[in-house]
C-alpha cells in the first residue's frame, strides 16, 4: 500500500547509512526546505484557481477559461505576470521595513508548517506542544502586516494595518479557547496524540454539541484571523483602496497574496486535525469491517480531503456573506463569541471529567 | 563544537546585538522590532534548554501580544525619528554608567556559580507536564493570587477605558480635533 511514512523512513535509513549524522541532518533539512517551498508554490497555484472557480460557481458564471484546458493555467500565467512586474518602493516609505514585511509574513506562514501531520508519520517536527506552537506562531503574522502598513507611509495602509491588528488580536482569543476544548478532551497538546485520540471517531462526532459549537466558533475566528471576507476590513477595497498592501506591487504583492492562501490552508489543516481527525480515516466505533475498508484509503488523501473541504467552506463564506462594519466585528467577538466560548470550555471540561464523550 | 554550541553562540550574539539595537535605534518602531528579535533569541535559548513550553509562552505573551500592542500604539501615534525628542549627551552618558553598574553587579554575583549548572537539551523541567505539576501542587496559592492580580489589572483597564460622563459638546469637539492632530493621519 502507498504510504509516505515508508518513503521517509527508507530515505532516512539510506542517509544515515551513507553519511555521518550531522551531514544526514543537513541533507534532511535541505529536503524539507525544498518540499516546503514546493508545497507553497503548488498551494498558491491551486488555491487561487480554486477560489476563482468557486466564486464563479457561486455567481453562476464560468470563471477563468482561456489559458489552458478549462483555465487550468490561469494562475501560472498570473504569477508569470507578477514576476515580470516592477516592484516599486514609494519615495516616502521606510525602505528597509517596506521590503522586509512581505518576507516576515511569508516566513511566519512557513514556520507554522512544522508540527502539522500531513499523513501518518509524515511530520517535520513532532513537538510535544504542537497546538500551542501553532497558535503562538500564527499570532506573529500581525507583526508583518503592521510593518507593511506603517512602512508604506500611506494613511490607507496604516488604517488597514491597524484594523487587521485589532481584528487578529481579538479573534485569537476565541480561536485559542476552541482549540483548548479539544486539548481538554484529548488530554494532550501534541498533534500526534490528538490525532491518535480520534482512532474510534472524530471529536466533532464524539464530543456532543459543545464540540460542534467550538468547531463553529473556530471556523469563524480563523476566517477573521486570515483577514478573509466577511471579515476583510483590513483590505476593504471600497474604503481603503487595498488596505495594508496598497503600495505593494509585483512580486512583493504576490508574497502577501500567497501568504494569505497559505494561512488559509494552515488554519484549515489545524481545524481538520483537531476536529476531523487529521489523517485518521473515518472510523465508526467498533465496526471492524467498515473501519478496515476505510483504512485502505491512504492517510494523506484523508488529510488533504478534509483540509480542502474546510477551505471550500471558508471560500463559501466569502462569496455568501456581506462584509461586517468594524464595530460589528469587534462586538461579535467581545460580546458574543468570547463569552460563548468561555462557557463552552466549561461544558467541555465537565464532559471530559465525567467521561461523557463516546 | 557540536550543533548545540554553534546554535548557542549564534543566539547569544544575536540576543546581545538586538538588545543593544533596542537602546541605540533612533526610531521607536525600530526599537520595538528589535525587541521582538530579542524575545525570539531568548525563546531559542529556552528551546536549547529543552524548555519548549516556556519558549512558546514567551513568544505568545511577549512577541505575540505585548509587542503587538506596543507597535500598535507607537504606529498609531506616528512617532518617528523627527518627533522623538533628542536627549542631551550627559543623559546618555549617565544611562550608560547606570547600565554598566548593573552589569558589574550581575557579573560579580554570578562569578562564583558552578560552571556546569545548565542542562543543555536533556533538562525536562521546562516541559509542560512537569511545569504544570509544580505550578498546581507546590505553588498553587501564589499562582492563583497572581491570576487575581491580572484580573484586577483587567478591571482597572476597563474602568479607565470606559466612557466618561457627558461633557459639553464644545469641549468634546475640541477634544476630537486635538486627537486628530495628535494622530496626524
Amino acid at each position: 500500500m502507498f504510504s509516505l511514512e515508508g518513503i521517509t523512513k527508507s530515505l532516512q535509513d539510506w542517509l544515515y547509512l551513507n553519511f555521518n549524522p550531522t551531514w544526514a541532518l543537513v541533507i534532511e533539512c535541505l529536503i524539507v526546505i525544498v518540499l516546503a517551498i514546493a508545497l507553497f508554490a503548488f498551494l498558491g497555484l491551486v488555491l487561487v484557481l480554486m477560489e476563482r472557480k468557486v466564486a464563479a460557481h457561486m455567481q453562476i458564471r464560468l470563471g477563468p477559461n482561456r489559458v489552458g484546458p478549462k483555465g487550468m493555467f490561469q494562475t501560472a500565467a498570473d504569477t508569470l505576470k507578477l514576476i515580470m512586474k516592477e516592484g516599486l518602493t514609494p519615495d516616502g516609505a521606510d525602505k528597509f521595513l517596506f521590503n522586509l514585511a512581505p518576507f516576515v509574513v511569508m516566513i511566519v506562514a512557513m514556520l507554522i508548517l512544522a508540527p502539522i501531520a500531513f499523513a501518518k508519520g509524515f511530520q517535520i517536527w513532532d513537538i510535544n506542544i504542537g497546538v500551542l506552537y501553532v497558535s503562538a506562531i500564527s499570532s506573529l503574522s500581525v507583526i508583518g502586516i503592521l510593518m507593511a502598513g506603517w512602512a508604506s507611509n500611506n494613511k490607507y495602509s496604516l488604517l488597514g494595518a491597524m484594523r487587521s491588528g485589532a481584528q487578529i488580536v481579538s479573534y485569537e482569543l476565541s480561536a485559542g479557547i476552541s482549540i483548548l476544548c479539544i486539548v481538554v478532551l484529548s488530554g494532550s497538546l501534541s498533534i500526534n496524540e490528538i490525532i491518535a485520540s480520534q482512532q474510534n471517531g472524530w471529536w466533532l462526532f464524539k464530543g456532543h454539541i459543545p464540540v460542534i459549537i467550538a468547531f463553529v466558533i473556530f471556523m469563524i475566528a480563523v476566517t477573521a484571523e486570515t483577514n478573509r471576507a466577511p471579515f476583510d476590513l483590513a483590505e476593504a477595497e471600497s474604503e481603503l483602496t487595498a488596505g495594508f498592501h496598497t503600495e505593494y506591487s509585483g512580486m512583493k504583492f504576490a508574497l502577501f497574496f500567497l501568504a494569505e492562501y497559505i494561512n488559509i490552508f494552515i488554519v484549515c489543516a489545524i481545524g481538520a486535525t483537531l476536529f476531523l481527525g487529521g489523517w485518521m480515516p473515518f472510523h465508526i466505533g467498533n465496526w471492524q469491517d467498515f473501519n478496515h475498508i476505510m483504512d485502505y484509503i491512504p492517510s494523506s488523501i484523508w488529510f488533504f480531503g478534509k483540509t480542502f473541504f474546510l477551505i471550500f467552506l471558508i471560500m463559501w463564506f466569502r462569496w455568501t456573506f456581506p462584509r461586517l462594519r468594524v464595530d460589528q466585528l469587534l462586538n461579535l467577538e467581545w460580546k458574543y463569541l468570547l463569552p460563548i466560548s468561555l462557557f463552552n470550555l466549561l461544558l467541555v471540561t465537565v464532559i471530559a471529567i465525567f467521561g461523557w464523550h463516546f | 563544537m557540536g550543533i548545540t554550541q554553534i546554535l548557542f553562540w549564534i543566539l547569544a550574539i544575536t540576543a546581545i546585538f538586538s538588545a543593544l539595537m533596542v537602546v541605540i535605534s533612533k526610531n521607536p518602531v525600530y526599537s520595538v522590532l528589535w525587541l521582538i528579535v530579542t524575545f525570539f533569541t531568548i525563546s531559542g535559548h529556552y528551546i536549547l534548554l529543552n524548555a519548549q513550553f516556556l519558549a512558546v509562552v514567551n513568544i505568545i505573551v511577549y512577541a505575540g501580544a505585548i509587542m503587538v500592542l506596543f507597535l500598535f500604539v507607537i504606529m498609531l501615534m506616528n512617532l518617528n525619528k523627527e518627533t522623538e525628542p533628542q536627549k542631551s549627551k550627559w543623559l546618555k552618558l549617565a544611562g550608560a554608567v547606570a547600565g554598566g553598574c548593573l552589569l558589574l553587579v550581575l557579573v560579580a554575583g554570578l562569578r562564583h556559580t558552578e560552571k556546569q549548572m545548565t542542562e543543555m537539551v536533556t533538562g525536562d523541567i521546562g516541559l509542560i507536564q512537569n511545569l504544570g505539576k509544580v505550578l498546581f501542587k507546590d505553588y498553587v496559592v501564589p499562582f492563583e493570587i497572581s491570576s487575581i492580580l491580572f484580573l484586577s489589572a483587567m478591571v482597572g483597564a476597563v474602568v479607565l477605558g470606559k466612557k466618561e460622563p457627558r461633557i459639553p459638546v464644545e469641549t468634546e469637539m475640541r477634544k476630537v480635533e486635538e486627537t486628530q492632530q495628535a494622530i496626524n493621519i
